[in-house]
C-alpha cells in the first residue's frame, strides 16, 4: 500500500509540472502574439486592419497557403465585415494555431526539392521566364509586384538565370536572421 | 520528347505542388520583412519623440536656473548675466539702411564662381541658385544675409494668416515637412515644375534640422518667396525657432558653412522665422497649419496675436502668454483617433485632438478640410478624421534609407485633394527588399542600444532585482519588462530582443549583453552612476545650454560662464562636486589662447572632472 500511495504523488508531482510548465508556455505564446498584434494596431485600440492579418500570423512563425488564410479570416471577421479584427477575437485563434503547431515550417530541403522539380531538364538553374510562368498561373498565383520583387533577389546579375540553390540558402539565412 | 501522356499529367501535379509550396514559402518570407519593417518603423517614431519629449527636461532645468539664480553668489554679475543674457531680444542697434550698406559693403573675393543674386530677384537668380546647390556650391554668405534681411522685410508686413483663392490658377501645391532633404525639394521641383504665376505652391514648416542641406532649402524658398510673392507661401513650423534649431542641427550646419557670418545669420533666421504666417486658408475652406488644431484655437484671435514673440524659450521658461498658447497649439498637435483634446505628452507641447475637435473647428470657421504636416508618415501622406484632416509629409527616407515616401498634394477650385508620392534614392542600383529593410532596421537598433547604454546603470540596477541569485540571467519576460519601464518607450521588445541581447544555455536573457557593441573601441565603463553616463545622456541638452550661452555664437564660453553653468547643471542632477575641483579642472584644462573653452573642452571638462572626483575618492 505504500508503493501505491508513492507512485500515486509521483503522478500528482508530475502532473502539476506538466500544469505549470504549459501555463507558462501558454502565457509565453500569448504574450508573443500580442506583441505581433500590437505592430500592427496603429490606433492602440486593440484592433488591427484584416488585410494585415495574413502578415501577423506568418510573422509568428507559420506558413499557411492563401486558402488557409482565407479560413482563418472568414473565422475571424464580424457578423457585419468592418475591415478591422479584434484582438479578443484573435488571440484565441491564434493561440490555438500555435499551440498545435499548425502551417509547419517549410524546410530548406524541401523548398530546393521543389525548385529542382520546376527545372524539369534538370539544368541546376532555372529561366527567369520559366519561373514566372510556373509562379504567376500556377498554385496561388503571385502578382506581378510579388514576382518582380522576388526576381530582383533570385536573378543572377551576371547569367541572368536563377540559380536556385544558392538563392534557397541565401533566402534561408536572411530569414534566420 | 518521349514523355507519355500520364508523365506529363504527373509534371504539371508535382509542378503545382511545387509551385504551391515556394509561394508559400515566400509570402512568408516577406511577412517577416514587414514585420522587422513595422517594428523599426516604430523604433524610429518612438525615439523621434522622446527626443521631443527631452525637452521637458531641458525646461525644468531651465526654470531651475530661473528659480535659483537669486540664490548663487548673491547677486553676482555672474548670474544675472548669464539670465538675462538667455531672455533679452537682441534689438538691432543699426538702422535699415545702414545695414543694408553694410551688407552690400561685403566684398566678394573674385575666384568666387557661385551664383551672384541681385535685388529685386529675378528668375535667373534662382535658376542660378538651383544649379549652383546640385553642384553642390555653397551661396556666399553676403548674398544669404541680404536674401535674410529682404525677406524680413518682406514678411514683416505679412498677417498671421494668409488667404488665398484658387480662382486664377490651375492648382495649387501643398509640401509638407523637408527637414534639409534638398534631394527631396529638387524632386519635387522636377516632377511638379518651378513655382510661377501658373503653378502656385505652400511649404508648410519644418524646413530645416536633421537633414543636412536645411541653408540650401530655405535660401531656395525664401528666394522663389521674394520672386512670387502672390504665389509662393511658407507657413512656420515647430523647427522654426532657435531652441530647436540649436537641438537639432540647424544651428551647426550654417556656423560650419558660413564661419564668417555665420553668427549674423543665425540672428536674422530667429527674426525671420518668428515672422512667418501660422496659417493659410484657401478659398475660405482649406486650412493649413503645420501641427494642428486644439480646442482652444480660435482663427480670429490667432490674426491679431503679434507672432514674431511667440518663441520656445519662453515656453522654457514657462512664461506664459496665452497667445503663446494658441500657437505652440498649432505648431506641435498631433490628431489622434478618440474624440476630446489632450495635452500632446509626447511633444512636450500641443495637444492631442480628435475628430470632434476638428468638426467642431471646421464648422466654427466654415471650414471643410484642415491640411497640416510634423508627423514622418510611410506612404508621404494619411487622411483621418473622416477625410477632414490630412497629413502631408514630404522628407523621403525621413528615418533612414527606404523608411517611407514623401508626397505633395494638389488642391484645384474643386478642392479635391489629388496626392502624388516620391522616394529619393541614393543608390543606383536598386536596393532588394531584404536589404532596404536591414539597412533601416540596422540604423534604428543602433539607436535603441545608445539608448540603453545611456541609461545602464537604471536598467542595470532594475535587472540585479530579478536576479537574486546574481546569476547575470532574467527571463525574457522580466527583461522586457524592465526596458520597457526604464526606457519607457511603447515598444515591441519581446520581438526585438533577438537583435538587442543574448540568451544563455538556459534560454534566460544575459542582461549585460545589452550594452555591449556601443561604440567600437570604447570600454565599458563601470557600473555606477558616474558621469560618463550622465555626459552622453544629456550631451545633447549640454550642447544647447552651451549654444545658449555662447550667444554671440562664437564657439566659445567663458571661464566664469563655465563655472557659473556647471554648478546649476551639477547642482540640479544633484552631483555633488566643490569649487576647488572646478577650479582645479578649469586650470587644467588646455584653454584657448584668450582664456576661453569652445564645446569640445566643455565635454571634456567633465570627464576630466569625473575622473578628479573619483581621484578623490581614493584618497579619501
Amino acid at each position: 500500500e505504500v508503493t501505491e500511495t508513492s507512485k500515486k504523488s509521483i503522478v500528482t508531482f508530475s502532473e502539476i509540472h506538466h500544469f505549470l510548465l504549459s501555463d507558462t508556455i501558454i502565457t509565453e505564446t500569448q504574450k508573443r502574439i500580442s506583441n505581433a498584434f500590437d505592430v500592427f494596431d496603429h490606433e492602440s485600440n486593440k484592433t488591427v486592419d484584416v488585410r494585415e492579418i495574413g502578415t501577423i500570423i506568418r510573422s509568428l512563425g507559420c506558413f499557411p497557403s492563401e486558402a488557409d488564410l482565407h479560413d482563418i479570416i472568414a473565422e475571424l471577421e464580424e457578423e457585419e465585415p468592418t475591415g478591422f479584427v479584434r484582438y479578443e477575437k484573435f488571440l484565441p485563434t491564434m493561440t490555438k494555431i500555435l499551440l498545435e503547431r499548425k502551417f509547419r515550417p517549410i524546410t530548406e530541403d524541401l523548398l530546393l526539392q521543389a525548385f529542382e522539380v520546376l527545372d524539369q531538364q534538370k539544368k541546376g538553374h532555372l529561366e527567369p521566364e520559366e519561373l514566372t510562368k510556373y509562379l504567376t498561373q500556377e498554385g496561388e498565383p503571385f502578382t506581378q509586384e510579388e514576382m518582380d520583387e522576388m526576381l530582383s533577389a533570385a536573378v543572377d546579375p551576371d547569367k541572368n538565370v536563377i540559380l536556385y540553390k544558392d538563392f534557397v540558402s541565401m533566402m534561408t539565412f536572411d530569414d534566420t536572421r | 520528347r518521349g514523355c507519355s501522356r500520364s508523365t506529363r499529367v504527373l509534371f504539371h501535379e508535382y509542378s503545382i505542388k511545387a509551385a504551391i509550396l515556394i509561394q508559400r514559402w515566400y509570402r512568408r518570407y516577406v511577412a517577416h520583412l514587414e514585420m522587422r519593417r513595422r517594428y523599426t518603423w516604430n523604433i524610429f517614431q518612438s525615439i523621434e519623440y522622446a527626443g521631443e519629449q527631452d525637452q521637458l527636461q531641458l525646461s525644468s532645468f531651465f526654470s531651475f536656473m530661473l528659480d535659483n539664480f537669486t540664490h548663487m553668489n548673491g547677486n553676482g554679475p555672474g548670474n544675472k548675466y548669464l539670465i538675462s543674457h538667455l531672455l533679452d531680444s537682441v534689438v538691432d542697434p543699426l538702422t535699415e539702411e545702414v545695414r543694408q550698406l553694410k551688407y552690400e559693403q561685403i566684398v566678394v573675393p573674385e575666384s568666387y564662381c557661385g551664383p551672384r543674386l541681385s535685388f529685386p530677384l529675378s528668375v535667373t537668380d534662382t535658376n542660378a541658385l538651383l544649379s549652383a546647390f546640385k553642384e553642390e556650391q555653397t551661396l556666399h554668405g553676403k548674398y544669404v544675409l541680404q536674401l535674410l534681411y529682404e525677406t524680413k522685410k518682406f514678411l514683416k508686413q505679412m498677417p498671421n494668416i494668409i488667404y488665398l483663392s484658387t480662382s486664377y490658377a490651375k492648382e495649387i501645391t501643398i509640401c509638407g515637412d523637408l527637414h534639409g532633404r534638398l534631394d527631396d525639394l529638387l524632386l519635387i521641383f522636377y516632377k511638379n515644375g518651378l513655382p510661377s504665376a501658373e503653378n502656385p505652391y505652400i511649404f508648410n514648416g519644418d524646413f530645416v534640422d536633421r537633414g543636412k542641406k536645411s541653408t540650401e532649402i530655405i535660401i531656395i524658398l525664401f528666394a522663389f518667396l521674394l520672386l512670387y510673392p502672390d504665389h509662393m507661401h511658407l507657413n512656420r513650423g515647430n523647427h522654426e525657432d532657435h531652441i530647436m534649431n540649436l537641438r537639432y542641427g540647424f544651428t551647426r550646419e550654417v556656423m560650419q558653412k558660413y564661419k564668417t557670418h555665420g553668427r549674423e545669420m543665425l540672428q536674422l533666421l530667429q527674426d525671420v522665422f518668428s515672422l512667418l504666417p501660422l496659417a493659410t486658408v484657401i478659398d475660405n475652406k482649406v486650412l493649413i497649419v503645420h501641427g494642428g488644431i486644439s480646442d482652444k484655437i480660435d482663427l480670429d484671435f490667432l490674426s491679431t496675436v503679434e507672432r514674431h514673440k511667440m518663441l520656445l524659450k519662453y515656453v522654457l521658461f514657462h512664461m506664459v502668454i496665452i497667445c503663446l498658447i494658441q500657437v505652440v497649439d498649432i505648431l506641435w498637435s498631433d490628431p489622434k483617433n478618440q474624440s476630446g483634446c489632450s495635452p500632446n505628452s509626447f511633444r512636450g507641447g500641443g495637444c492631442y485632438f480628435g475628430p470632434d475637435v476638428t468638426q467642431a473647428l471646421l464648422q466654427k470657421h466654415g471650414l471643410c478640410l484642415l491640411i497640416r504636416s510634423h508627423e514622418c508618415k510611410q506612404e508621404g501622406y494619411e487622411l483621418c478624421h473622416n477625410g477632414q484632416v490630412i497629413t502631408i509629409f514630404s522628407a523621403s527616407n525621413y528615418y533612414e534609407e527606404g523608411s517611407n515616401r514623401g508626397a505633395y498634394v494638389k488642391l484645384g477650385p474643386e478642392l479635391v485633394p489629388r496626392f502624388f508620392q516620391y522616394q529619393v534614392s541614393r543608390s543606383t542600383r536598386k536596393l532588394t527588399l531584404h536589404q532596404r529593410v536591414c539597412v533601416a532596421e540596422g540604423s534604428a537598433l543602433r539607436a535603441l542600444k545608445e539608448k540603453l547604454y545611456a541609461h545602464r546603470s537604471d536598467l542595470m540596477a532594475a535587472f540585479q532585482q530579478y536576479d537574486i541569485d546574481n546569476t547575470g540571467r532574467i527571463s525574457t519576460s522580466e527583461w522586457a519588462q524592465v526596458v520597457e519601464s526604464v526606457l519607457r518607450l511603447d515598444l515591441p521588445w519581446r520581438t526585438l530582443r533577438p537583435r538587442l541581447a543574448r540568451l544563455g544555455a538556459d534560454g534566460n536573457v544575459e542582461y549585460e549583453s545589452c550594452f555591449e557593441d556601443i561604440s567600437p573601441g570604447e570600454p565599458i565603463p563601470p557600473v555606477t552612476p558616474n558621469l560618463a553616463e550622465t555626459l552622453y545622456r544629456y550631451r545633447t541638452d549640454l550642447e544647447i545650454i552651451f549654444n545658449i550661452i555662447d550667444k554671440d555664437h562664437s564657439g566659445q564660453i567663458s571661464i566664469e560662464e563655465f563655472r557659473q553653468t556647471w554648478k546649476l547643471f551639477s547642482s540640479h542632477l544633484g552631483v555633488a562636486v566643490n569649487d576647488q575641483t572646478i577650479d582645479d579642472m578649469a586650470r587644467s584644462i588646455d584653454f584657448n589662447k584668450d582664456g576661453s573653452i569652445d564645446f569640445n573642452e566643455f565635454l571634456e571638462a567633465f570627464r576630466v572632472v569625473h575622473k578628479l572626483v573619483i581621484k578623490e575618492q581614493q584618497q579619501g
